[in-house]
């Protein structure tokens, strides 16, 4: 039983992780229709910039804060500058130079940073929180982080004029562009927001995984499983999506296949489930014009 | 010793003479000697997903350059033609036919990576261009009556399993055994070794292993199941991220069996520091190496060596990466292989000469461990030194083991 | 009107004979390269011809029938240890392995084609991606370690040329990839031009509207899946052969995402341009490596980054594709010598 609540607990926390970075592909898809492949190179990017900061010597959460805002500009420079030009293109043109970023990023970190792992600083203490032996404080922190996350995004689409604006532009270009919304920078902007939610996921995820280039490989796939598992056009699917992913892949992993094929089986599963449910547990099903 | 250099010199010359002449090279002379120049060949995974390994070609490149900029070895100066080959077997085919057809090198030294070196080392014996100090512990690379171009360099990691096994046999024969490996060519051969070290009679005391993919964020499933499993020992082969991974999570949930750790991640500001020094006391490790981090080599000449190199040549990252270190030892035992050809830069001589080294030291290698090459011993490191962690510095206890 | 009219037929006939004649260069440097090229060199395009065969397979299910798969290496991984056992393990000679192995992946193509079929675009690429995430751990497990040799790899025997023909074995290997990668091409040609290519654009471009008129979608796009599948097996066959080893390292991830990458640098649906994706996965690399070498102390960190750039570059330059970009070519040539 023990056992059991520490697969399930560990499963939750790395869960909460990839809940977060649901939430940044959910944020870009909404924008574009896209699903960002560098997304997760781009996270490990920030963190290392935050881990730069706090190194220097400055405190915690002004490196957290600084490293969402720069993340923020980074993301709106990117869709700006390298992935503006690919509109009109294929939309497989447009995932190329996702790839092609992703190898960017991760070689500039191997060249200005090394490939030794680095430790992170958590913002949580490091006893238990709440008598809670089955999680480090940093692991609930983190799960606390993802439904502040969650939270801000839920009501950034509902209730401000600006996530109106991009909502709009996502789904009606044409229409928004006659009631005066700027589509063009809307997508930008959802790329900044995309970046800065990502920013939080690295920042969340190194002190438990420890930062390097390669921090975010396996995160980011399973983050786009719980995203696709709970619907991606749907911020609560994807977080529940992930919590979902996290947990079955260690109760997967530990009582059923055993550790040797658990990604391969965890895979399966979610392939399993969109084979049944195809827009996902959550998502709108998709309906098509004819 | 002046008489020797400038006899040695004008032999290289005349050489050089012989290399620019109507004849491509003088007859006895490898490819890609010339009387100025030794063309040497790699391949390493410089892109790609092993690319944290590509700081060894760049080191040994670095290493290169010093010597060439303090003369070269007989004269002549070391080029090193390293290709990235990201570490995929067909790319490792490609370029290293490029190196061997095109560039037209003496030899192939140090190339990265078990399966790469595995796919090109009938082709690099077939054409009889020595593949030398291979960089990786499979215990296949040391086959010197079927593949007598191919040489090994580390101690195998069965070796050094084997060594845990006998360790653990001998001071906890009634102990339980759990071990986490890598779902790859390295941990396998890690869980093969232990049992052999163990003991037929005594294998049965693993009593549960589990293993992880590169690709996954933590092992720490792994290690609430290898804990659940009751186990008093705890065998850690896993790569520097996993292996700090897995020794704190296995602290936090209150875990303390007797922990050994493989040499790949003894680092203490890799592995160690971010695990935790508090919750990596007490590990157990065969090593070879010097710990460029572990305060205890302070004042050692081999690590001032290696801090002089890095701080002129090399990153800031390099002094606590563990594969600069790596990279730094293979750059002084090339010089000195070639250094032993003297004129004769053949294949065959420089065969000859890498396989009949007797008790060399290398700056980055602990005390007491010495390269040994022979005809039929193309394993050069065998040795390895147990040590344990006391919260700041690796502790040497017992016997050096040659295995 | 008709003045216009006939001048674009003009100008169709002229980009016609444009494309023909570039194809015809092509194709007598291809038949003709292993009389001057170096061993290596047979190597290297015995590669880019491998590669093509598999970016034809890809592009059938992506570019002609729209089905998104990043997980084409696993199916190049099947063709490649199939044939790799069936010739060290079993003694089929090599040209009896690769098309069992490649009828194996036809197979498992098509009945991944059935999970397939209820999956739209980006679910669809993630369930590929998956597959080529698990395919290296597949392939290492270790209930199959008699047959694949673990992650040790297995080691293949290259074959000598046949009936005494004076031709070195990477001459003769070089020659069966072209014969393949030429009667794989047409074949894909053939089946696009018919009725069966239509019948996958349809579903493309309008899946209902395409069932309405009768089309079987579910058959097509099951057999599309199998088909290109195959073509990948033949493709992997050919490169363990070739290379003479496979592992599991040789199947990672990033042969996968290669695959797409040749794809669309190539041009969707186009099978000539497949040519030159292959040539850009062959040899791209190669130079990002090289060009490495200019980056000062850090010398060597960044083959990654460079090869990122230039793959944003090429797309930039060339967003449908080199394909595309020759028919564009192509047209302003001949327009010009209209004018």
């Amino acid at each position: 039983m023990v056992e059991f609540l520490h697969q399930l607990a560990s499963g939750l926390a790395l869960g909460g992780i990839y809940a977060i970075m649901a939430l940044a592909l959910v944020m870009i898809y909404q924008a574009t229709q896209l699903v960002n492949f560098a997304q997760g190179e781009m996270a490990m990017f920030s963190t290392y910039f935050a881990w730069y900061l706090i190194d220097s010597g400055e405190p915690y959460w002004f490196a957290f804060v600084a490293t969402a805002l720069a993340s923020f500009a980074g993301g709106l420079a990117i869709e700006r500058v390298v992935v503006r030009p690919f509109a009109r293109a294929p939309i497989l043109a447009s995932v190329i130079v996702f790839i092609g970023l992703s190898f960017i990023f991760n070689s500039l970190a191997g060249w200005l940073y090394g490939y030794s792992i680095q430790s992170f600083d958590s913002p949580f203490p490091s006893k238990p929180l709440l008598g809670n032996v089955y999680m480090s404080a940093h692991e609930s922190g983190a799960i606390l982080v993802t439904f502040v996350v969650l939270a801000l995004v839920y009501g950034f689409f509902r209730f401000t004029p600006l996530g109106l604006a991009l909502r709009a532009a996502a789904q009606n270009p044409v229409s928004s562009r006659l009631v005066g919304i700027r589509v063009g920078w809307m997508l930008a902007i959802g790329w900044g927001l995309a970046a800065a939610i990502g920013a939080v996921a690295g920042m969340m995820a190194a002190p438990i995984v420890y930062l390097d280039p390669n921090m975010m490989g396996g995160i980011l796939l399973y983050a786009f499983a719980g995203a696709v598992l709970g619907g991606i056009d749907n911020p609560w699917g994807a977080v529940v999506g992930g919590f979902v992913v996290g947990v079955m892949e260690n109760i997967v992993g530990a009582y059923v296949v055993g550790a040797e094929v658990k990604l391969s089986v965890a895979l399966v599963v979610i392939v399993g489930v969109l084979v049944i449910k195809p827009s996902g547990l959550f998502g709108r099903p998709i309906v098509a014009r004819v | 010793m002046s008489t020797r250099r400038t006899f040695l010199k004008s032999s290289a010359a005349a050489a050089g003479a012989l290399a620019t002449g109507v004849w491509p090279a003088r007859a006895g002379n490898a490819p890609g000697i010339t009387g100025t120049e030794i063309k040497i060949g790699q391949t390493m995974p410089y892109s790609g997903p092993a690319s944290a390994y590509g700081v060894i070609g760049k080191t040994e490149a670095a290493y290169f350059k010093m010597i060439n900029e303090q003369g070269g070895v007989n004269g002549r100066k070391i080029n090193l033609v390293s290709l990235d080959d990201g570490y995929s077997p067909p790319k490792t085919v490609e370029q290293t036919r490029k190196l061997v057809e095109e560039e037209q090198v003496s030899f192939i030294l140090n190339g990265l990576g078990t399966a790469p070196m595995l796919a090109v080392r009938e082709y690099l014996n077939q054409n009889k261009v020595p593949q030398l100090f291979v960089a990786t512990g499979a215990a296949a690379f040391g086959d010197y009556q079927h593949f007598p171009w191919t040489m090994g360099y580390q101690p195998n990691y069965q070796t050094e399993a084997n060594i845990f096994g006998k360790h653990i046999a001998a001071t906890k024969a009634g102990g339980k055994v759990a071990i986490l490996y890598q779902n790859d060519g390295f941990g396998k051969d890690y869980v093969t070794g232990l049992k052999a070290g163990l003991g037929a009679d005594k294998a049965g005391m693993v009593i549960s292993e589990v293993s992880y993919e590169n690709a996954e964020p933590t092992v720490d499933s792994q290690i609430v199941t290898l804990q659940a499993s009751g186990a008093d020992i705890f065998v850690i082969a896993a790569t520097p991220k996993y292996a700090a991974q897995a020794i704190r999570k296995a602290f936090d949930i209150g875990w303390t069996p007797t922990r050994y750790v493989t040499d790949v991640s003894v680092s203490i500001a890799a592995v160690l520091k971010p695990a935790g020094l508090d919750k990596s006391k007490g590990l157990i490790t065969a090593a070879y190496a010097k710990d460029a981090t572990d305060a205890i080599w302070k004042d050692d000449p081999g690590l001032k060596a290696f801090a002089d190199f890095v701080a002129k040549y090399g990153s800031a990252n390099d002094i606590k990466d563990t594969n600069a270190a790596y990279g730094f030892n293979m750059g002084v035992l090339t010089v000195e292989v070639l250094k032993r050809c003297g004129a004769d830069l053949s294949r065959e001589n420089i065969m000859k000469q890498a396989t009949s080294i007797k008790d060399l030291e290398l700056p980055m290698l602990l005390p007491g461990v010495r390269i040994n090459t022979a005809p039929d011993n193309y394993y050069p490191i065998r040795t390895m030194q147990l040590a344990q962690f006391d919260g700041e510095n690796w502790k040497n206890f017992g016997e050096l083991i040659t295995a | 009107m008709s003045a216009a009219s006939s001048a674009s037929t003009t100008n169709a006939r002229a980009t016609f004979g444009l494309a023909a004649l570039g194809w015809s260069i092509l194709g007598l440097v291809a038949v003709t390269l292993p009389l001057y090229a170096s061993g290596y060199h047979l190597f290297q395009f015995s590669q880019v011809l491998i590669y093509a065969v598999a970016l034809v397979g890809l592009n059938l299910l992506t570019g002609f029938n729209g089905q998104i798969s990043l997980g084409h290496g696993a199916f190049f991984a099947i063709g490649g240890y199939g044939t790799a056992i069936l010739v060290a393990k079993f003694g089929l000679p090599y040209w009896a392995a690769i098309p069992l192995a490649s009828a194996v992946c036809f197979g498992a193509g098509f009945l991944f084609g059935f999970p397939a079929l209820r999956l739209g675009g980006l679910y669809l690429a993630l369930a590929t991606f998956a597959l080529a995430v698990a395919a290296p751990q597949m392939l290492s497990y270790k209930g199959f370690d008699a047959f694949t040799g673990g992650a040790q790899g297995l080691q293949v025997a290259k074959p000598h040329a046949p009936f005494g023909l004076p031709l070195s074995v990477d001459q003769w290997l070089y020659v069966v990839c072209l014969a393949s990668a030429a009667v794989l091409a047409l074949v894909a040609l053939n089946l696009i031009h018919g009725r069966v290519g239509r019948a996958l654009i349809a579903i493309r471009d309008h899946p209902i509207a395409a069932e309405t008129m009768g089309v079987n979608a579910a058959l097509y796009k099951t057999t599309c899946f199998g088909v290109s599948a195959m073509y990948a097996g033949v493709a992997g066959g050919l490169s363990a052969i070739v290379v003479g080893f496979v592992s599991p390292d040789s199947f990672g991830l990033y042969l996968s995402l290669a695959f797409l990458v040749g794809v669309v640098v190539g041009g969707l649906a186009s099978v000539g341009g497949m040519i030159f994706g292959a040539l850009f996965i062959e040899f791209v690399p190669n130079y990002a490596d090289q060009l490495s070498v200019y980056f000062g102390e850090g010398a060597k960190a960044l083959p990654g980054a460079i090869y990122g750039v230039l793959l944003i570059l090429i797309m930039a330059a060339a967003p449908s594709g080199v394909a595309g970009l020759l028919q564009a070519l192509a047209r302003r040539l001949t327009g010009a010598r209209r004018a």
